[in-house]
């Protein structure tokens, strides 16, 4: 058995009397592309939240490589090593793509505060052209002067992503990223992360659309009502009464 | 939106100090190239500049920076009274004190955002103009105001020579701060400060404030550490204000609270956003426009107006000076609110998007894909 990245302790969560987060548990292996499927409101979305530090869980104990993420500046925990694409685009509607993506390559490369106010950005070739690259790599390097506020949805999810790319995170979280997408787009999205899954960089995906779960998950976890009711292989979900009942109505997947 | 190369930044720059230097040159035809409302313009442009690099870059909207403008004067007049009425140290001394007393109110004031950032730092401003009347007149000397004083220390004045019989003036190794010399050293200041501003927008420092004006969440889930960011910009745009208080106060060495109070705060917000929040060269459009024609309207009198409508009927003169009267002199103001009104409502943007729009009108327009494919086509044919 390899190495466990991220580790979810028995992580509480509610919002008042809502139970969002009950008894949650999930490890998730390094190197391994773990998918999240469940019904809307199963709280997927939230266990991301508290992953990244964007909400405190009422009680559990999540661990990074080894480390308590908890009580830790948003910052920091992506500068350990996990980003984040959220479920409604968060790009810099106001500059361009470009910008876009070297931001996050800044911070890669330069950490959480740098008062670099006398360097050219045009002397930074080697950010640029890193840019530039992951922008051709999503096919996006022709619009790379336009503001990334004016591109369609599905293009400012595919941006996020490459904004996540490019800081080559050991842990990289999508919530639903072929979400609202056309065939067309979708289809890409999942190009994009078989390639990536060839870099061995460990990821946890929520996402509905289960051709594309089937087509890039190692290891499927079910969350239902705020818990893992189902956890293993595409295989073993498939065939698995429980998650049929739960999950998918009666329906063959 | 490309980046510019530092190629033509440099450009920029000699054009920028080409036009701020001959300045006394093009104005005068405009009525304006004498040296009291050229100071003005530099000044108020060095305000300006910094306080958009922080509005302009961030979008914090401080209602404060007032408070640096009057530390930086009395910071400056103090310097006189105690050390020598050479500039630079008071320029330098200002500088520094402001930037202090920034980055205390910054580090509270950036606890927030939005509308209640807005109001801290105007709280703190009017704190610090209400005690220049209480508890600080022995630094400010209340309502009289900071004056130099022929009895003052002066102390390394007076290392180096006697005393002179009269009241001494600032100046700079022999050279007056009053005059055109003194336009000319606060026009090289400006030209610094701009300088400066340009790198700073164009680094990636600069960019990174830009990304925490169009989406701080996620600047922070991106590994950055947003405070320290902002409190720079703070510092840097509160010691542009001390730099321009300073300056205020070697033209005219006096230090009055009058230049604490909001509206002073309020003036700088105008000027940026009449001439372009977030561009490099609009808040000194702004400047340049609301410092000209305050010099005219506040001068104008009903005498004035109605020698201006002299070639009317008289009735009809009459009824012309009832209705502009308010808006001149005392009523500038209510000339400038109006002028306010129009810009927000249509060109948030100020004068740039104006410009920007122009520019667009007389820009050739790509030609129409089809013809283009046609005119491709007719190309190919002839080859063929
Ligand atoms: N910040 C919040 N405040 C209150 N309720 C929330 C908040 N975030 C999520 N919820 C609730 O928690 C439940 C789980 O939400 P979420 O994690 O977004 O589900 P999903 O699995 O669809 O991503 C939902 O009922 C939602 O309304
Ligand atoms: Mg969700």
């Amino acid at each position: 058995m390899s190495n466990i990245i991220l580790e979810i302790d028995n992580v509480q969560k509610s919002f008042g009397g809502l139970k969002a987060l009950h008894n949650l548990n999930l490890q998730v292996e390094e190197g391994k592309v773990h998918a999240i499927i469940g019904p809307n409101g199963a709280g997927k979305s939230t266990m991301l939240n508290v992953c990244i530090g964007r909400l405190a869980p009422d009680s559990g104990v999540v661990t990074f490589n080894g480390e308590n993420v908890l009580g830790k500046q948003p910052h920091e925990i992506n500068q350990a090593g996990i980003s984040r694409v959220f479920q409604t685009p968060e790009i810099f509607p106001d500059l361009s793509l470009l910008q876009n993506v070297m931001i996050p390559a800044f911070a890669k490369r330069e950490g959480s505060f740098r008062f670099n106010m006398f360097s050219n950005l045009c002397s930074e070739k080697e950010v640029m052209d890193e840019a530039s690259h992951i922008l051709h790599d999503i096919g996006l390097n022709e619009q790379e002067h336009d503001h990334a506020g004016s591109l369609s949805r599905g293009d400012k999810r595919r941006l996020e992503l490459a904004m996540c790319l490019i800081q080559h995170p050991k842990l990289l979280l999508l919530d639903e990223p072929t979400a609202g997408m056309a065939r067309h787009d979708t289809n890409r999205t999942i190009e994009l992360l078989k390639k990536i899954k060839e870099t061995g960089m460990t990821k946890v995906i929520i996402e509905h659309d289960m051709h594309v779960v089937f087509s890039v998950a190692d290891h499927i976890s079910v969350l239902a009502q705020g818990t893992i009711i189902a956890s293993g292989t595409p295989d073993d979900i498939r065939g698995n009464p429980k998650v049929q009942e739960a999950y998918l109505g009666g329906a063959h997947l | 939106m490309t980046i510019p190369s530092f190629k033509k930044d440099m450009f920029v720059m000699l054009i920028f100090s080409a036009v701020i230097l001959t300045m006394p040159m093009w104005l005068k035809p405009l009525g304006a190239g004498y040296p009291d409302l050229l100071q003005k313009f530099a000044i108020f442009g060095i305000f300006a500049v910094g306080y958009n690099i922080l509005f302009g870059l961030t979008g914090y909207l401080s209602f404060g920076h007032a408070a640096f403008l009057g530390v930086g004067s009395y910071t400056a007049v103090w310097s006189f009274k105690l050390l020598t009425m050479n500039v630079l140290p008071a320029i330098l001394f200002s500088v520094v004190l402001s930037g202090i007393v920034a980055a205390i109110i910054g580090f509270i004031s950036l606890r927030r955002s939005g509308i209640y950032f807005s109001i801290l730092t105007l709280a703190f401003a009017q704190m610090f103009y209400n005690m220049a009347y209480s508890v600080l007149t022995p630094v400010t000397n209340g309502e009289t105001g900071l004056q130099l004083a022929r009895t003052d220390p002066r102390i390394i004045d007076n290392m180096l020579s006697e005393a002179g019989a009269g009241l001494p003036s600032p100046g700079l190794f022999g050279i007056q701060m009053s005059g055109y010399s003194g336009f000319y050293f606060c026009a090289v200041l400006l030209i610094i400060a701009f300088f400066i501003s340009q790198r700073i927008f164009h680094s990636p420092f600069g960019m990174k404030l830009q990304a925490i004006k169009s989406n701080q969440t996620r600047m922070k889930y991106t590994g950055y550490n947003t405070r320290p960011y902002l409190l720079t910009a703070f510092v840097i745009s509160g010691m542009y204000a001390g730099l321009a208080g300073a300056l205020m106060a070697t033209t005219d060495p006096l230090a009055g609270a009058e230049r604490m109070q909001w509206t002073a705060s309020g003036e700088v917000v105008l000027m940026t956003i009449l001439g372009g929040v977030g561009t490099l060269i609009g808040p000194l459009l702004g400047v340049g426009i609301i410092k000209y024609f305050e010099n005219i309207f506040s001068a104008l009198n009903e005498q004035a107006l109605l020698a201006a409508y002299s070639f009317m009927p008289d009735w009809l003169a009459k009824m012309m000076v009832t209705i502009t009267s308010p808006f001149v002199g005392e009523g500038w103001h209510l000339t400038l609110g109006a002028l306010f009104v129009i810009i927000v409502v249509f060109l948030p943007g100020g004068i740039m998007e104006g410009l920007g729009k122009i520019k667009n009108l007389f820009r050739k327009r790509p030609p129409d894909p089809v013809e283009k494919t046609l005119v491709e086509g007719q190309i190919q044919e002839e080859k063929a």
